[in-house]
């Protein structure tokens, strides 16, 4: 079963070494899932004042500068992972170093099939 | 034969419901199919008599009618057969488990249905339905709430479990103990609810409190967890207080007014031998230490002949264990009780300066007890004043308006 897990977390709150530090240790994790088979991909975000907004309203394309909503904790990250059950990625988010600053979701992935697969 | 499959059904059905679950991994699909499965074995057993082993033909009865059910919602030949072969294939590998494993069942299913991933109200409305075979009017009744929000409540809970893949299974060793909490919390949930009505008229609703004890010894026969066997003592021995605890218009009285005569021995017995058992191995915790304050109280003869020593070393443990300013202001009652009021008042008041519990109407109710038996009149007309605004409870605000109306 797949499951997203965005991370978010206030970007004030790192510092350049604790940055780092969070980078190193997620990869790692990529690593330890990947070995079980478990990794399907993951990334840090650039943050929230590199966002770009788009909406397509009467067939106008509309560009904003900025997230898509201002909020304390922005989205910094995200982990795609396959796992057996919930319970099993909800193991996997307490591990990302990012949780014990901010909060991970999980979102189960809806199947849709004819989709085409990465490369 | 229809009162006899009646009396399997009260006996049995939960257990036969909590393996389908597991078979057809599916809540609704379990329930119509053993609904069906009882009404065919009243039928069936009429005319070629009782099975061997009644509890197996239901599961295996049930089973057949959940693929005939499947069968027929499905209008394409290819997606019936799609699923009929699920079902058989995930309800043949269910089937190999271990017979020990069966017996797991009814923990699978408490353990689901108060999954931390489930809203606090949605654990409540789904163990209560699920495990307790409460309707949702019942529950509905119970919480104050309509029949609609419960059912739609329990909905949403099965989505949830279905597209998350919520597990059904006993939690790992690892999630074992916070799973447990969870648990744990449920059941005095529904028992505090049934105990004391969060607001409005009534001061007790008898049911659930029962189904919680019902519960409470379910799981204790499941797990014989220390923690959940302080949970059954402390649960038993406020039951014990019932009738001693109100009027009989609805009003309360406090525990040093009860007339013990009236205290349920039997259910403090019982309660006192699962506290005896828990704290024999040495792994107890909160509920446990709980239980036996209350157990103190239930020893005593009248309030003057308590052991309030005790019951403040009691506390000084549980302080340790589960800090909060919720025990130290019931340690601080405890205190007043062997020191005198100044003590107990000296440490209520360090709590509300702290900035703590000053939205609470029973710190401000205690306050203003100590101080009127101080003499500080003034003062406990104030206490008496606040606790009022913000005690919600009828049979609450009738007693401290009286006590508030003695003071003058």
């Amino acid at each position: 079963m797949k499951y997203m897990l965005l991370i978010y977390s206030a970007e004030g709150a790192w510092t350049e070494e604790t940055r780092a530090q969070c980078m190193a240790d997620s990869t790692k994790l990529c690593h330890e899932l990947a070995e079980r088979g478990q990794f399907l991909g993951a990334s840090p975000l650039h943050p929230v004042a590199t966002a770009t907004c788009v909406r397509v309203r009467n067939g106008n394309r509309l560009l904003t500068d900025g997230p898509f909503v201002e909020t304390t904790e922005q989205l910094g990250g995200y982990f795609l992972i396959d796992v057996a059950n919930l319970d099993e990625a909800i193991a996997v988010a307490g591990r990302i170093p990012a949780a014990s600053k901010g909060t991970v979701e999980i979102r189960p992935i809806f199947e849709l099939s004819g989709l085409p697969s990465p490369k | 034969m229809r009162e006899f499959v009646g009396e399997l059904y009260v006996r049995e059905s939960r257990r036969v419901y909590a393996t389908l679950v597991r078979l057809l991994g599916d809540f609704d699909l379990a329930e119509e199919a053993m609904h069906e499965a009882f009404a065919a074995a009243i039928e069936q057993w009429q005319q070629y008599g009782l099975p061997a082993n009644p509890r197996a033909w239901l599961v295996s009865t049930a089973r057949f009618k959940a693929i005939d059910t499947l069968r027929r919602r499905t209008r394409s030949a290819e997606m019936q057969e799609a699923l009929v072969r699920r079902v058989d294939e995930l309800s043949s590998i269910n089937a190999e488990r271990a017979a020990h494993d069966i017996e797991d069942d009814r923990l699978r299913l408490i353990f689901i249905c108060c999954h931390p991933a489930l809203a606090p109200e949605a654990q409540i409305a789904m163990t209560l339905r699920e495990v307790c075979d409460l309707t949702t009017e019942q529950i509905a009744a119970a919480f104050l709430t309509s029949p609609t929000t419960i059912a739609q409540r329990i909905v949403r809970a099965k989505r949830k479990i279905r597209e998350a893949k919520i597990p059904y299974e006993v939690p790992s060793l690892a999630d074992f103990p916070s799973r447990l909490a969870s648990v744990l919390s449920v059941i005095y949930l529904v028992f505090n609810e049934g105990y004391s009505a969060s607001s409005g008229e009534s001061l007790t609703r008898p049911d659930l409190s029962g189904e919680a004890i019902r519960l409470g010894r379910l799981l204790v026969e499941l797990l014989p967890d220390p923690e959940v066997m302080g949970l059954l003592a402390l649960m038993l021995l406020h039951e014990s207080r019932r009738t001693a605890r109100a009027t009989p218009e609805g009003d309360l009285i406090l525990l040093q007014d009860q007339d013990r005569s009236q205290w349920n021995q039997k259910l403090i017995a019982e309660g006192r031998q699962w506290i005896e058992r828990s704290l024999d191995s040495r792994r107890f915790g909160m509920y446990t230490i709980q239980a036996a304050i209350s157990a103190v109280h239930a020893e005593a003869a009248s309030t003057g002949e308590t052991d309030w020593a005790q019951i403040v070393a009691l506390y000084d443990v549980l302080l340790r264990s589960a800090p909060s300013p919720v025990v130290e202001l019931n340690r601080a009652v405890a205190i007043a009780m062997r020191d005198g009021p100044a003590a107990g008042l000296a440490l209520i008041d360090g709590i509300l300066n702290s900035g703590e519990l000053s939205d609470y109407h029973l710190a401000h109710a205690a306050r203003a007890d100590l101080c009127r038996r101080l003499g500080r009149t003034n003062e406990a007309r104030i206490a008496y004043k606040r606790a009022l605004n913000l005690a919600q409870q009828e049979p609450e605000r009738r007693f401290l308006q009286k006590r508030l109306a003695e003071l003058r």
